[in-house]
C-alpha cells in the first residue's frame, strides 16, 4: 500500500465519506461485570479515586487512579486468558501481533432471536443462512454477535435470573467451526462474555472461551451500537493495552464504516 | 410527666444551623475507669479491695483506709434523690444554651453521694436507678432515671442529650444486601426512624428482599457502592445533611489467612469494600454530620459500625479479614475523635461468627442478624460506644482483658 492510498484514506476520514463509529460502553463504576460464585476471585469494576481536581492535592491539575479488571467494561480478551491457550506463542495483550488488532468485520444480525429468548444460541445453520446473503465469512475476519443486547442497561443488560445470567451467545458447536473451518480471527459480542449467560452448561463449558482463545483467537465484550455497521465491509480497531503478560484489557474499539458500506 | 416528643419542624433557610457546643471534658486519668463503663452501658465505681469501700469521683487512694488498689468494679445502680436544682443560668455556654438544666445529689445505697443529671420524672425524695453516660464531649456522667418505667421515658430531653434514639432521625443503612443491614433497617424502622435510607451496591444485581424493602413505609433504596468514592460522595451530596444516625454494615467476609490463600485479590475487595469503603464514608459524610450536631430533635447522633470481634484479636482461619476488621476499628478511633466535637457518638458493635453464609460450616454459637439489628438499635437508645453481640464477642473481650497472650495463643 502507497502513500498516496493511506492520504486517501485519510481524506475519506475528514469528509465523512468513511464513518467511525464507537463501539465502546463508557467504563463507569456501575457497569455489570461477570459474575462468578463468590468464593471465586472476582473481577474488579472500575473504581476511581481522586488524586487532585486543582485543589490542596495538586493545585493547577484534575487526575485519577484508577482500579479495574483486565475484564472491565468493553474488552479484549487474549488466547492467555483460557486454559485452552495458556501454552500458546505470543498468546497475551503484550505480545500479540499488532497487525491482528486492525481487521474486517462479519456482524451476523440475532437481535430478532435475541429479543424473543434471552438465551439464544448462534448455531451453525443461522451463520450459514447469513453466509447464503451475505457470502462465505473469510478468514482473518472478526464476526460480531449483533444481538442489540447494548441498548440494555443496568440490570436488564446483565439480566440476572433464576439459575444466573441469561443472555445471548453462540453454542459449541459454531465456535468450532468458525474458528477451525472458517478462520475467524475473533468472536465479538456486546454481552457480558463473548459466551452466553448460561454458557457453563454447554459441552464445553464456555465454548468461546475454549476454542477461539485454544485456537489463538480473540475475545471482544461488551461492545456496543453493533446495529451501525454493515453485514460486510467494516474495518474493527481494537488495541488492547499493552500490559505485561496480561490476559485481556479494556479497551476502545472503533469501527470504520465506508460510505456504501 | 414527659412531653412525648414531637416530630421535628421542616427547617427554615433563613436560620443558621446551630452549632455543636461542648460539656466541660477535662478528666483524670484514673477516672476514665468510669468512660469505659459509659462506653459498654455498665455501672461501675471504684471499690476499696482492703476495706470494702465504693468510692465516688474517681481517687487514687481510698479516703475511708488510704490504700491505693481500688479497681473499678460494676456496682449496684440503686439510691435515692436527696436534693434537686434546676440550673436557669449557667455560665458554661453548652449548658447556657440547653438551660434550664435539672442536676440533682443522688445518694447511692453503695455509699457515695454523686452529682447527677436528672430525668425529668426524677422526683426529690424517690427512688432512682443511675447509669454512666458519655456526655457530648464523650466522658462519663451520671444520669438518674425515676425507679419505675414513666410514659414517654425514652423522650425526656436531658437523656436524648446523652443517647442517639433512632425516633424522628434519620438513617442510612449502608448495605441493603447483607442479613443485618436488612435486620437493621426493620429495626430502625420500628424504633421510630423518620427515614431509612438503604444503601444498595450492583443495583444491576437483584436480591430477594428488594420488593419488600421498596414498600416499607420510611424506607427509601439508595444507590451505594462503598468500594466507590464517587458513589459515596455522589449519595452524600444527597442525603448527608439528612443523616442524623449512619450505621455502616459493610461487610466482606472470606475465609483465610496469609499463606494459604492463593493470590492477594481477596485481600484488596475486603480492603476496598471495608476499610477503603469506611474512609470513603468518613470523607463524605463526617463533615456534614460533626457540623450538624447540635441540630435540634434530629441533630445528627450516631455513627455505627458493625465489626467483627476478631478486629481485637486474629483468628488466623478468617485471618486476614481480621486484619481489616482491626483496620477499620482503628479508623473508628480515628473517626471518634474527629466526630467528637460535633458530638456525635461513634459506637462500635462487635460480633462473633454471623448465621449465614460465610460462617455455614462453623458450629454454634451463631449470631442471628436480628441479634445485631437490635443490639444496634439498643446501644442507639443507650448512647453506648462499645457493643459486644453474642457469646463469642463477649468471651473475647473478657479475654483479651484478661490475658491478651493467651487469648492469641488459644484462637491458633
Amino acid at each position: 500500500m502507497g502513500a498516496f492510498d493511506l492520504l486517501s484514506f485519510s481524506s475519506a476520514l475528514a469528509d465523512g465519506s468513511v464513518r467511525v463509529i464507537d463501539l465502546t460502553f463508557t467504563l463507569s463504576p456501575d457497569f455489570p461485570v461477570i459474575v462468578l460464585p463468590p468464593e471465586f476471585g472476582q473481577a474488579s469494576p472500575l473504581r476511581v479515586e481522586q488524586i487532585s481536581r486543582y485543589d490542596a492535592a495538586g493545585p493547577a491539575w484534575y487526575w485519577n487512579n484508577i482500579t479495574l479488571s483486565e475484564h472491565t467494561g468493553t474488552h479484549f480478551d487474549a488466547p492467555i486468558h483460557w486454559f485452552t491457550g495458556k501454552d500458546l506463542p505470543n498468546n497475551a495483550v503484550d505480545t500479540l501481533p499488532v497487525r491482528d488488532m486492525i481487521a474486517p468485520a462479519c456482524v451476523i444480525d440475532c437481535s430478532a432471536q435475541a429479543a424473543a429468548d434471552p438465551d439464544f444460541l448462534l448455531g451453525i445453520a443461522d451463520v450459514e443462512a447469513w453466509e447464503a446473503r451475505h457470502g462465505r465469512i473469510p478468514e482473518r475476519n472478526w464476526v460480531l454477535l449483533r444481538t442489540d443486547w447494548s441498548k440494555r442497561q443496568g440490570r436488564d443488560y446483565a439480566n440476572l435470573g433464576e439459575g444466573g445470567p441469561h443472555t445471548p451467545g453462540p453454542d459449541a458447536e459454531v465456535m468450532r467451526w468458525l474458528v477451525e473451518e472458517r478462520g475467524i480471527i475473533g468472536f465479538g459480542t456486546e454481552t457480558i462474555g463473548t459466551d452466553a449467560g448460561q454458557a457453563a452448561h454447554l459441552q464445553p463449558p464456555f465454548p468461546a472461551h475454549h476454542f477461539l482463545h485454544g485456537g489463538g483467537r480473540y475475545g471482544l465484550q461488551c461492545l456496543r451500537d453493533l446495529d451501525q455497521l454493515p453485514p460486510t465491509g467494516a474495518i474493527v480497531i481494537a488495541t488492547p493495552l499493552k500490559i505485561v503478560n496480561g490476559s485481556g484489557s479494556p479497551v476502545r474499539v472503533l469501527a470504520l464504516v465506508g460510505a456504501q458500506g | 410527666m414527659t412531653e412525648p416528643l414531637s416530630p421535628p419542624l421542616k427547617r427554615s433557610p433563613l436560620n443558621r444551623t446551630q452549632l455543636p457546643s461542648q460539656p466541660p471534658a477535662a478528666r483524670s486519668r484514673t477516672s476514665h475507669g468510669l468512660t469505659r463503663a459509659a462506653a459498654e452501658g455498665r455501672f461501675a465505681l471504684q471499690r476499696c479491695t482492703h476495706c470494702g469501700a465504693f468510692c465516688y469521683p474517681a481517687r487514687d487512694i481510698c479516703p475511708q483506709c488510704l490504700s491505693t488498689d481500688l479497681p473499678f468494679v460494676d456496682a449496684p445502680n440503686g439510691g435515692k434523690l436527696v436534693s434537686e436544682t434546676t440550673v436557669r443560668v449557667p455560665a458554661d455556654v453548652y449548658f447556657r444554651e440547653r438551660a434550664p438544666w435539672r442536676i440533682g445529689l443522688v445518694e447511692l445505697d453503695c455509699g457515695p453521694i454523686l452529682v447527677s443529671h436528672l430525668h425529668g420524672d426524677c422526683v426529690a425524695g424517690e427512688r432512682v436507678r443511675l447509669s454512666l453516660q458519655l456526655d457530648k464531649s464523650g466522658q462519663a456522667v451520671a444520669f438518674a432515671k425515676p425507679q419505675e418505667e414513666t410514659p414517654a421515658m425514652q423522650d425526656d430531653r436531658q437523656w436524648r442529650e446523652l443517647t442517639a434514639d433512632p425516633k424522628f432521625r434519620r438513617a442510612l443503612v449502608t448495605n441493603g444486601r447483607s442479613a443485618v443491614g436488612l435486620a437493621t433497617v426493620d429495626a430502625l424502622v420500628k424504633a421510630g426512624a423518620r427515614i431509612v435510607h438503604v444503601g444498595v451496591p450492583d443495583r444491576w444485581k437483584p436480591f430477594p428482599e428488594e420488593e419488600r424493602l421498596r414498600t416499607l413505609p420510611g424506607v427509601k433504596l439508595v444507590p451505594l457502592d462503598l468500594g466507590d468514592e464517587r458513589s459515596v460522595r455522589d449519595l452524600a451530596a444527597d442525603i448527608a445533611s439528612k443523616t442524623d444516625i449512619l450505621v455502616n454494615t459493610a461487610e466482606f467476609v472470606r475465609p483465610g489467612g496469609l499463606t494459604d490463600r492463593k493470590g492477594t485479590s481477596f485481600f484488596q475487595m475486603e480492603l476496598a469494600e471495608t476499610y477503603m469503603g469506611l474512609v470513603h464514608l468518613a470523607q463524605s459524610f463526617g463533615p456534614t454530620m460533626r457540623m450538624r450536631g447540635a441540630d435540634g430533635v434530629d441533630s445528627a447522633a450516631a455513627w455505627v459500625n458493625v465489626l467483627s470481634v476478631y478486629a481485637l484479636a486474629n483468628w488466623p482461619p478468617f485471618g486476614a479479614h481480621a486484619a481489616a476488621q482491626a483496620g477499620c476499628l482503628s479508623l473508628s478511633h480515628c473517626l471518634r475523635a474527629e466526630l467528637r466535637s460535633g458530638g456525635v457518638k461513634v459506637m462500635n458493635v462487635f460480633t462473633g461468627p454471623i448465621d449465614g453464609d460465610w460462617f455455614q460450616t462453623l458450629p454454634p454459637p451463631k449470631v442471628a442478624p436480628r441479634a445485631v439489628a437490635e443490639a444496634i438499635v439498643s446501644g442507639l437508645r443507650n448512647g453506648l460506644e462499645e457493643v459486644f453481640v453474642g457469646d463469642v464477642a463477649q468471651d473475647v473481650r473478657r479475654r483479651l482483658a484478661a490475658n491478651p497472650k493467651a487469648l492469641e495463643r488459644e484462637l491458633s
